[in-house]
């Protein structure tokens, strides 16, 4: 299915500028990997060494974070639209 | 390259001694110049999403406060250039954890609240390949 992930401006560095992409995938977790593949750059942010969607990555399908669906199962439909959005962690010491 | 006025850092160091002695955090809104500079123009304190008991030494700004920091930039025809947060009595560098969860791009302003009161205040800038900060300011 081809669908449309809007970028945060952070990674927009790794996406010729574009605010928006296109992707194609059945369930979110494809549409993910295959976005990764074609701008390879962004793969150390969106994925832990383990090939992991890294914790503070969020991602909305319109305006639900997919926590609330089936997660990276949740499937597509032709012109969903996905958001990627960082949650912003830190602190001082382990 | 950051440019941080007098006025955003005397705030952080604000915010970091009201929160004492757990952290605060925020974002940085301002706008890019001509050689990609950013320039702060001022500051959004978010509250700590974190557990109270945990908030001595993490931070967290959750994806929906991250949204919603966005379209208060926007609606202020500025974007959010970076976050900031307080190291309560701890030196203003940044952690394995800091790194571990930033991304690239943004600045992450560090106050350090030394028994309530603000001291150092420094800027980093996430490398390219995610093993170390780079210090701005
Ligand atoms: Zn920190």
């Amino acid at each position: 299915m081809p669908v449309t992930i809007q970028i945060p401006t952070a990674l927009r560095v790794f996406t010729d500028r574009k605010s928006e992409v296109q992707a194609k995938g059945a369930i979110i977790a494809e549409a993910i990997a295959d976005f990764a593949a074609s701008y390879p750059d962004i793969k150390q942010h969106l994925y832990d060494e383990g090939g992991t969607l890294r914790s503070f990555i969020n991602i909305y399908l319109g305006d639900t974070n997919i926590k609330n669906l089936g997660g990276l199962d949740t499937p597509l439909k032709d012109g969903d639209i996905l958001m990627l959005v960082p949650a912003i962690a830190g602190g001082s010491n382990p | 390259m950051i440019v941080l006025p007098d006025s955003a850092s005397a705030a952080i160091m604000s915010e970091g001694e009201r929160a004492y002695p757990n952290e605060c955090c925020g974002a940085l809104l301002g706008s890019m110049d001509d050689s990609g500079g950013r320039v702060v123009s001022e500051i959004l304190p978010i509250h700590n999403g974190r557990e109270t008991e945990e908030q001595y030494h993490r931070f967290v700004i959750g994806p929906d406060d991250f949204m919603a920091s966005e379209k208060t930039a926007r609606a202020r025809g500025l974007d959010v250039i970076g976050f900031y947060h307080s190291h309560p009595d701890h030196p203003a560098v940044p952690s394995d954890y800091d790194r571990e969860h930033a991304l690239p791009w943004y600045s992450y302003v560090i106050v350090a609240v030394k028994s309530g009161v603000s001291g150092d205040l420094t800027s980093w800038e996430l490398d390219g390949d995610r093993s170390r900060f780079i210090k701005e300011l």
